[in-house]
């Protein structure tokens, strides 16, 4: 008998997708000093407060964005929701609720994770310290990860957690290709130059794709081979195609689950985001990549709508369970 | 033996240890020395302050990063406390625990058939034994569960007692906790840390384990459970996240396996109560609630209440659903009612209390008041109606205008009073910043009730943490202790 709360199988979702957002976060910035260098050293974070559509709340706040602001912005915050403070706070505040499910160790890490975060200070986010600090963040969510992995047990809460990861870890690469692509299209002077070829090295080890692109592309490096790695190559666990097949996975799980079986989620997002990741890199760059990310990301949030509908709101679900039944019936 | 265990090594945690005329739990009284603490004192004599200290501090932070905590919260902070922990264990004889044991068995049995006579025909009203009005006047009486049908008649699931020495190091009841007694997880988690922190401190002593607690609820519960039910769902009912003893339900869920749900996650449908799942309503059949009746039903009690479960009340008189502990035990642990647990032992069960009361004299009875009165400056005078320590009046410590104006009360309003004898409660070595000296400390078993009755080895001890003080309470800064029952 199934006894997982829907209010647990939506903690279990957003503590994922929180801890998911803080390594992404993490390795952004880990490699925005090398990204946000153009041919002349200067730096222009600007890109960075564009990736997350966060320029109006930005600007609220800070009056440009140098490297200062845009650090402190992303990583100790409270008050912005993307930032690397928020996420582990809102991961931890999802997993207070959860604390009787999930393995003592993985909240014991959490909450020393917690705690560390908590206590980062303007100064500990230098420029000079940025690299090594987004390291021991992204360790500390990847300790998350390795914890969970080793520890869950394997119910429907494993896969609701599996859902949220795997949702924003696709959602996280398309923004990042998004605001990427754009700025590393060669420029008339640019082409043959050293940073060319640098920044697109950036881009790879930000979503830790560079050694697999290498192997697949040893000699080859052009917006569209590295695009199409990064969105399309099945083998590359962050890209949105691989995350697409371990969604459909997890979904077919779930609709195996005989405690399940009174309720259906409506699979017209996932068909989308299957559709969506069909296409060569060719054909979604003729027709727009930005607009072909832009409807991967709508397609992963009607997805996580729809999950949150039936399995977080049992109420509803069972109100849309019963019309259909009557429907059935007449 | 003994000679050698009496004298404690010059640079040990005992050296210098003055138990101040108190009973102590490990050094016992003079000429007494507590043989069975042998082990532990030669542990304490070869250990130094400073190794002590770091040990404790380890401790500490192993307890904060497991988040063995409870939850202050300030704006939208929350902000995890330890409760303090000391890491000095409070021991307890075999054959006295065996003694307590018997006597607690023996008190939670006739709480239960007081609360089934109580809510059933009122015997031991009309035989004159406890005043009616005394019952059924208290705000916690519920007149809804007259006649209600209870399994085994256990309405008293979970029971709490707090235990005192007095100064001969008798032990005694000082207050019975029939409604949500909590602290166990505590003396759960204190074990596993002490096994994690001083194995060396264990070798060699044999120590009755604790963790059964969880497994053993669990069973009872399941017993609770409507007849025609066979694999009955519990839940842990809890107020929410920002309840001070969030952290034990959360481990008592985690240990029996079963969802931690609040009020908002139930349903009542069709007379049944059904918890909201991923894949719809499922029925719920037991439900440990950590919430006070008043909050249960807001169609019955406070309208107000967020926390509970509208229409759970009708579901429950029809045993469609089993609560534990029962709604309306809080009758059974007032003040009023608890001076007269040695005469509802003896009516129901015709045996005399094992475990005594601390001496009350009731003072709606002539003898008892004029007693009182004339004792005044050594006695404790306690209105019945209060909790939290409100309204009392310690003659010993009070001025004599004090002693008059509570003359005054007591003439006008005597059935409103109960007095006692000022309790000195035992010490206990603990590590304070002046090094190893002697705080009070009290003690909390736990029983568990379904078909019968099981007592947790040992229980929570707390430790009143600033000098001299009796306050075992964690709000006015009482820590705990690992309570080990020898084997």
């Amino acid at each position: 008998m199934s006894s997982l709360l829907a209010r647990f199988a939506e903690n279990l979702f957003w503590m994922a997708r929180y801890m998911e957002r803080a390594e992404n976060l993490a390795r952004i910035l880990d490699v925005n000093e090398s990204f946000a260098r153009d041919s002349s050293g200067a730096q222009d974070w600007g890109p960075m407060v564009q990736l997350h559509n966060d320029d109006t709340a930005f600007s609220k706040q800070y009056k440009q964005a140098t490297s200062d602001s845009v650090v402190n912005y992303y990583v100790i915050d409270r008050k912005n929701p993307n930032s690397i403070a928020y996420s582990v706070w809102a991961a931890r505040e999802n997993a207070r609720s959860l604390r009787h499910l999930i393995s003592i160790e993985v909240w014991s890490q959490l909450n020393v994770f917690y705690e560390f975060v908590r206590g980062l200070k303007p100064r500990d986010l230098r420029l000079a310290a940025l690299s090594p600090l987004c390291q021991v963040i992204k360790e500390g969510c990847q300790l998350h990860t390795g914890i969970i992995e080793g520890t869950t047990y394997r119910d429907q809460g494993w896969t609701f957690y599996q859902l949220g990861k795997l949702i924003e870890r696709a959602d996280q690469t398309t923004r990042l290709l998004d605001i990427k692509y754009h700025r590393l299209l060669p420029q008339a002077s640019d082409i043959g130059s050293a940073i060319d070829v640098s920044q697109w090295n950036a881009l790879l080890r930000s979503a830790a794709a560079y050694h697999g692109y290498r192997r697949v592309h040893p000699s080859a490096m052009t917006p569209a081979t590295v695009a199409g790695f990064i969105l399309l190559r099945r083998e590359f666990p962050r890209s949105v195609t691989a995350c697409t097949r371990a969604i459909r996975n997890r979904l077919d799980e779930l609709a195996r689950d005989p405690d399940l079986a009174g309720v259906r989620l409506d699979l017209g997002p996932l068909q989308d985001l299957e559709g969506l990741v069909s296409v060569t890199i060719k054909e979604a760059i003729d027709q727009g990549l930005h607009e072909h990310l832009d409807k991967i990301q709508i397609a992963l949030h009607s997805l996580a709508n729809a999950l949150a509908a039936v399995y977080f709101d049992a109420e509803e679900a069972l109100q849309a369970q019963s019309q259909s039944q009557s429907q059935a019936m007449g | 033996m003994s000679t050698v265990n009496l004298r404690s090594s010059a640079n040990g945690l005992l050296a210098g240890y003055d138990r101040g005329g108190f009973y102590c739990e490990i050094t016992g009284t003079d000429g007494h020395s507590a043989p069975h603490t042998a082990a532990i004192r030669a542990w304490l004599d070869r250990t130094r302050l400073p190794t002590l200290r770091r040990r404790a501090r380890d401790c500490e932070r192993e307890l904060y990063s497991l988040g063995i905590t409870f939850t202050v919260y300030s704006d939208r902070d929350a902000i995890d406390r330890v409760l303090p922990f000391d890491v000095i264990p409070r021991p307890i004889a075999p054959a006295e625990w065996r003694t307590l044991e018997r006597g607690l068995v023996q008190r939670v049995t006739a709480i239960n058939q007081f609360l089934r006579d109580v809510y059933g025909p009122g015997r031991i009203f009309k035989d004159g034994i406890v005043p009616e009005e005394l019952v059924t006047q208290n705000d916690n009486y519920r007149p809804e569960m007259a006649a209600v049908d209870i399994p085994f008649d256990s309405f008293v699931n979970i029971c709490g007692v707090d235990l005192v020495r007095d100064g001969t190091g008798a032990f005694c009841v000082l207050e019975d906790n029939a409604r949500t007694p909590s602290g166990v997880s505590y003396v759960i988690e204190n074990r596993h840390l002490m096994q994690r922190a001083f194995p060396d401190m264990m070798e060699g002593v044999g120590i009755r384990p604790v963790s059964e607690y969880g497994m053993r609820l669990r069973d009872a519960l399941a017993e609770m459970a409507p007849k025609e039910v066979l694999d009955p769902q519990i839940v842990l009912m809890s107020p929410g996240v920002f309840n001070s003893a969030y952290f034990e339900h959360i481990f008592l869920a985690r240990e029996m396996g079963v969802p931690l749900v609040e009020g908002r996650d139930l349903v009542i449908d069709d007379g049944l109560v059904y918890m909201k799942t991923s894949g719809g309503r499922r029925r719920v059949d037991v439900i440990y609630r950590r919430i006070g009746d008043d909050f249960m039903d807001p169609e019955v009690f406070r309208p107000e209440s967020m926390l509970g479960v509208p229409g759970i009340m009708e579901v429950y008189r029809k045993g469609r659903v089993a609560l534990a502990n029962a709604v309306g035990t809080g009758v059974a642990d007032d003040k009023a009612v608890y001076a007269y647990m040695p005469r509802i032992i003896k009516y129901y069960l015709d045996q005399d209390p094992i475990i005594p009361n601390v001496e009350t004299h009731i003072c709606r009875e002539k003898d008892a008041l004029q007693y009182t009165l004339d004792h005044m400056a050594e006695l404790v005078v306690k209105p019945v109606g209060e909790s939290g320590g409100y309204g009392v009046v310690v003659g010993p410590r009070s001025s004599a205008a004090e002693i008059e104006a509570c003359r005054a009360q007591l003439v006008a309003d005597p059935e409103n009073f109960i007095s006692q004898p000022m309790v000195e409660l035992s010490v206990c070595p603990t590590l304070t910043e002046a090094g190893t000296e002697p705080r009070h400390v009290d003690l909390r078993p736990f029983l568990i009730t379904g078909r019968s009755t099981w007592v947790l080895p040992g229980g929570l001890t707390r430790v009143a943490l600033k000098k001299g003080s009796l306050i075992v309470n964690s709000s006015q800064g009482g820590g705990t202790k690992d309570t080990w029952v020898l084997e």
